[in-house]
């Protein structure tokens, strides 16, 4: 089938990202990844459970005396929405509405990137504040090498959401594009799911004690 | 094409079946949302209630395994069919992740 094949929404396939080969092969090696991405974070989880507040003197500040539960709550809810906004711009997708599903990608870029500025306001408060630093404890590696990870797949994640945009932009939907922008949007919610382990592992049990 | 999927006979009639049904999905995926918006909200009331770790932890835990589920399962849409291999390469790495995490914080530390 020809990937360049202009289609209109009632000709549209039911499953875009599955109705060529490489369509296919993107879909079932992105889940792959996936599966390779939750052993990677599980690895991180386990150093950070393991060497939480083992600092080196009383002096250093621990778990329990840095993190605020507004501030997460707030990252939360951004990417929790961010994750349906994602979910729309699918269902625009599958409806062969471009224009829709650019508006709902831009949403889901904006709530990204308000993440990630307080996410850097968070590391930068830790820093200055409380002189948690990567190099300060093993409790300061672990926690900075978790969340930073994640941070960093966020990044990623907007930077992949931006170029396929700017990339696709006056391309219209096609069934070469449809896989490329449906893997993208599987791995944004990964992103969520990594969050929803890190804000009850890492913030809310470290609330708790 | 054989990589073509198969329409009905009346295209017209697909067509509505198939925006309904999408409209639907779309339902589904606005009530998973406000439920993982309820369990956030439960579990951060749970600690800022100040009872027990014991008690906390099995709470916390269950509510994000509940929330992960609706985000695999609703928004990643594995419950749709032909995610068994998608399936198998998850829960793989699922089964090697919770075995990493038993280590670390039972033999290899304590």
């Amino acid at each position: 089938m020809d990937t360049q094949e202009k289609f209109t929404s009632r000709t549209w396939p039911e499953s875009p990202e599955k109705t060529t080969l490489e369509g296919k092969n993107k879909f079932l090696g992105f889940w792959l990844f996936l599966g390779g991405e939750t052993v990677l974070f599980a690895s991180l989880f386990a150093t950070y459970l393991a060497l939480k507040d083992k600092v080196p003197g009383s002096d250093h500040y621990l778990a329990i005396d840095m993190y605020e539960l507004p501030l997460v709550f707030i990252m939360t809810m951004l990417l929790l929405t961010s994750s349906l906004t994602s979910v729309y711009a699918m269902y625009h997708m599958k409806n062969y509405n471009f224009q829709k599903m650019k508006i709902w990608l831009v949403v889901t870029i904006g709530l990204g990137l308000a993440f990630l500025g307080f996410e850097i306001y968070e590391f930068y408060h830790y820093v200055h504040e409380y002189e948690h630093t990567f190099t300060s404890s093993a409790f300061g590696s672990a926690f900075y090498t978790l969340v930073g990870f994640h941070g960093a797949h966020v990044v990623v994640g907007l930077g992949w959401f931006i170029l396929l945009l700017i990339r696709n932009t006056n391309r219209g939907l096609n069934l070469y594009n449809a896989p490329k922008f449906f893997v993208a949007s599987l791995y944004w919610h990964f992103i969520d799911v990594v969050w929803v382990f890190i804000f009850t592992v890492v913030y809310l049990m470290g609330m708790v004690g | 094409m054989a990589t073509q999927q198969s329409t009905s006979a009346n295209p017209k009639v697909n067509y509505k079946y198939r925006r309904k049904k999408a409209k639907q999905e779309m339902r589904q995926h606005v009530t998973s949302f406000a439920l993982m918006i309820f369990m956030t909200l439960i579990a951060f009331i749970a600690v800022m209630a100040g009872f027990d770790k014991i008690y906390v932890y099995p709470i916390l835990l269950v509510l994000a395994a509940m929330q992960v589920v609706l985000q695999l399962y609703y928004f990643m849409h594995m419950s749709h069919k032909g995610h068994g291999t998608v399936a198998l390469f998850l829960y793989s790495g699922v089964l090697v992740a919770f075995i990493t995490v038993l280590t670390f914080v039972t033999i290899v530390w304590w």
